[in-house]
């Protein structure tokens, strides 16, 4: 079940919100309405939903709506009209003391600014969320030192906030985020103020907290690569409507729209698309059938090579035609002209990454599990024409 | 063409509110009058009832404590001048006046300016309210309070509270107003109860620029002792103005001095309360 739902979530800011209601269906554009009236149609009947432990990236440019998207999610800003269930309960509808106990228990926010208070140190920060639940003090200490630890700030905590770098900073915003264990993660632009380099770095360390944590991740950025190297899924906001929502790769390449093209055509591809977008289907064969069997399955299918492997896929090597043809004089099996020697490389290495294996090699790449289980090849084509935008006939293959 | 009013009875209107309310709210003014009159002196005289030289060297040790040795030194040396020239009785009159003053400035300004913080329409109404209070000429309030309280100490603190009490209201209204919307909305984020949020963070990062109103009011208090001497009020004001009416310009000087010193003593240990808030402890 998903763990949050919007449902034809809006918020106009302004007196009549009926009335932007009334414009925006007789096709009014959002700038329009703002000229024309006092309306702002800051998020226009929104819905998603979010599975458990997902990074769901929010992204648009400044305007789309998407900072007051997620201060929706949390009743930071209190929605027009609309539902967000949580765990299948309408936060919308919930008094003021059970909103209290939500943004205590389930969610947690991280701010752009950090947004620690600076009358605290870094440790009494991050037992704030605790402190003002009544916990007492020498376990909300151990909670908030450990959570320090885990963003690696741990010798930190009697410090100041502004004796803390912009990085440091926000790993506190974020252990302060995390030391009441919520649910989700609402994360606002949050490593939008960081220069670029630490920003990566914050992005390698959310995501291998993720992969221990396993939270339900909400993250907004403006920032394309930002979205594409951390998103499970992506809504792309303009203007206050989600324009497309989809996984990094289907954003890339089936745009929704001239919008959504524009905005990812400038996108180094090789960085995003994996080897699995380009492996195609291996011609296998199991170890106990002769080598002329493989002969003739080459000939059929027009290929020099074949992979070989057990009854669970699992790859052991690759037999070429010409071995196979001296086999079948000889009367050898396939165990003796089998080549072990091969270069595999895992689904989720990036193109930019392949280049170098692919041409090196002299048959094509095999793609491998973690368990060596043999999942697709890569032929030398494939790489340059994945690249130049043409990556739906391959992926159809690979199906 | 005669487009004239008649002349409006403000005037009149001001003292018919000022009789109804002597005749029907005088236990409320009786108990507040007993009130104040009892701190006032009881403060007076428990400073009094310390040998001068003792209460110097407390003094010097509270502003060393506070401050830094320059102020320390003022202290010690001013209030020993004070002492010396035979105004000590009467200046610890005076603080008392003025710390009660201020006080009770605190007490009603703080929460004032925190109800100002969180309503725009409790701010519309108090922010002209105390502008009159501070442009009204001081003297204005003599009479009613006069009227309510009758001569004495108590109806100058009355005065001096109205005088003093505006910066208090205006600076903690703005001090709230001031902290960072993104701190206010992370307090909100992790579920605080209003309380918790005031406490917590509002009035903490508030604490400077509420110090430097209360600073403010503690310097208005003290700038009005010299007009409540001219309804009775004791202490160093009353020398003042004694010394005003019979043209002694020497004992004039003698006593404003030690209004002086007590000014400065109070600003610079006020004043570092909040440079060490600034700094964090």
């Amino acid at each position: 079940m998903a763990i949050i739902e919007v449902r034809e979530l809006s918020k106009v800011f302004g007196n009549d919100p009926k009335r932007a209601y009334r414009l925006l269906d007789q096709g009014w554009s959002k700038e329009r309405i703002a000229k024309e009236t006092k309306l702002t149609v800051g998020v226009n009947r929104v819905s998603f939903s979010i599975e458990p432990g997902e990074i769901f990236v929010i992204m648009g440019l400044s305007g789309s709506g998407k900072s007051t998207l997620v201060r929706l999610l949390n009743r930071l800003i209190e929605p027009t009209s609309g539902q967000v269930l949580i765990d299948g309960k309408d936060i919308v509808r919930l008094s003021a003391e059970e909103l209290r106990q939500v943004r205590r228990k389930t969610i947690s926010m991280v701010f752009q600014k950090f947004a620690l208070f600076p009358h605290r140190t870094v440790l009494e920060n991050v037992e704030y969320g605790l402190e003002i639940q009544g916990v007492a003090k020498s376990a909300r200490t151990e909670k908030a030192l450990k959570t320090l630890e885990l963003v690696g700030l741990g010798g930190w905590a009697d410090k100041s906030p502004d004796e803390l770098s912009g990085g440091m900073q926000q790993r506190v915003g974020l252990a302060r985020g995390l030391a009441n264990d919520p649910d989700i993660l609402l994360m606002d632009e949050a490593f939008s103020a960081l220069d670029p380099l630490i920003r990566k770095d914050m992005q390698d360390e959310l995501l291998e907290l993720q992969a221990t944590m396993k939270k339900t991740i909400v993250f907004i950025t403006h920032d394309l690569d930002e979205a594409l190297r951390i998103g499970d899924r992506i809504a792309l906001m303009k203007d206050g409507v989600v324009v497309q929502i989809g996984t990094p790769e289907e954003i890339l390449t089936h745009p929704a729209n001239e919008y959504v093209e524009r905005f990812v055509e400038d996108v180094d591809l090789s960085k995003v698309l994996t080897a699995s977008h380009v492996m195609i289907r291996a011609e296998t064969i199991t170890m106990d059938r002769g080598p002329r069997v493989a002969l003739q399955l080459m000939r059929d299918r027009g290929i020099s090579n074949l992979y070989v492997v057990d009854k669970s896929r699992q790859l052991l090597g690759v037999v070429t035609a010409e071995a196979s043809a001296e086999a079948a004089k000889t009367g050898r099996g396939l165990e003796d002209i089998l080549v072990r020697e091969m270069t595999t490389v895992p689904p989720d290495v990036h193109l930019s990454e392949l280049f170098e294996v692919v041409s090196a090699a002299k048959i094509p790449v095999a793609v491998v599990d973690d368990r060596q289980r043999l999942l697709g090849i890569i032929i030398r084509g494939a790489v340059l024409s994945a690249l130049s935008g043409n990556t739906e006939t391959e992926a159809g293959d690979a199906e | 063409m005669n487009l004239d009013l008649p002349k409006l009875p403000i005037g009149r209107w001001v003292e018919t509110v000022e009789g109804w309310l002597e005749s029907n709210a005088g236990p409320l003014f009786k108990g507040i009058k007993t009130l104040i009159g009892s701190t006032v002196n009881g403060l007076s005289d428990a400073f009094n009832a310390v040998p001068a030289l003792l209460m110097i060297v407390l003094f010097t040790v509270l502003a060393y404590w506070i401050g830094r040795t320059r102020i320390a030194l003022f202290t010690l040396l001013g209030l020993y001048l004070v002492y010396n020239l035979g105004y000590w009785e009467h200046t610890m009159e005076t603080l008392a006046l003025v710390l009660t003053a201020s006080v009770i400035s605190v007490v009603i300004g703080v929460p004032l300016g925190i109800g100002c913080a969180r309503s725009n329409g409790l701010q519309k109404i108090v922010t002209p309210v105390l502008d009159f209070m501070q442009t009204m000429p001081a003297f204005v309030y003599l009479l009613p309070a006069v009227a309510f309280f009758s001569l004495g100490v108590v109806p100058g603190v009355i005065a001096s509270v109205i005088f003093g009490i505006p910066p208090t209201i205006r600076l903690t209204n703005l001090g709230i107003r001031q902290v960072p919307g993104d701190l206010v909305e992370a307090a909100d984020a992790f579920g605080s109860t209003p309380m918790q949020k005031l406490f917590k963070l509002q009035l903490p990062i508030a604490a400077p620029t509420i110090m430097a109103g209360v600073n403010q009011t503690i310097m208005l208090s003290l700038s009005m002792v010299v007009i409540a001497s001219m309804i009775g009020a004791q202490g160093v004001g009353a020398d003042v103005y004694r010394a005003v009416t019979q043209a002694k310009t020497g004992v004039g000087f003698e006593a404003g001095l030690a209004v002086v010193v007590l000014a400065i003593i109070l600003d610079r240990i006020t004043q570092n309360l909040i440079t060490n808030k600034r700094k964090g402890k």
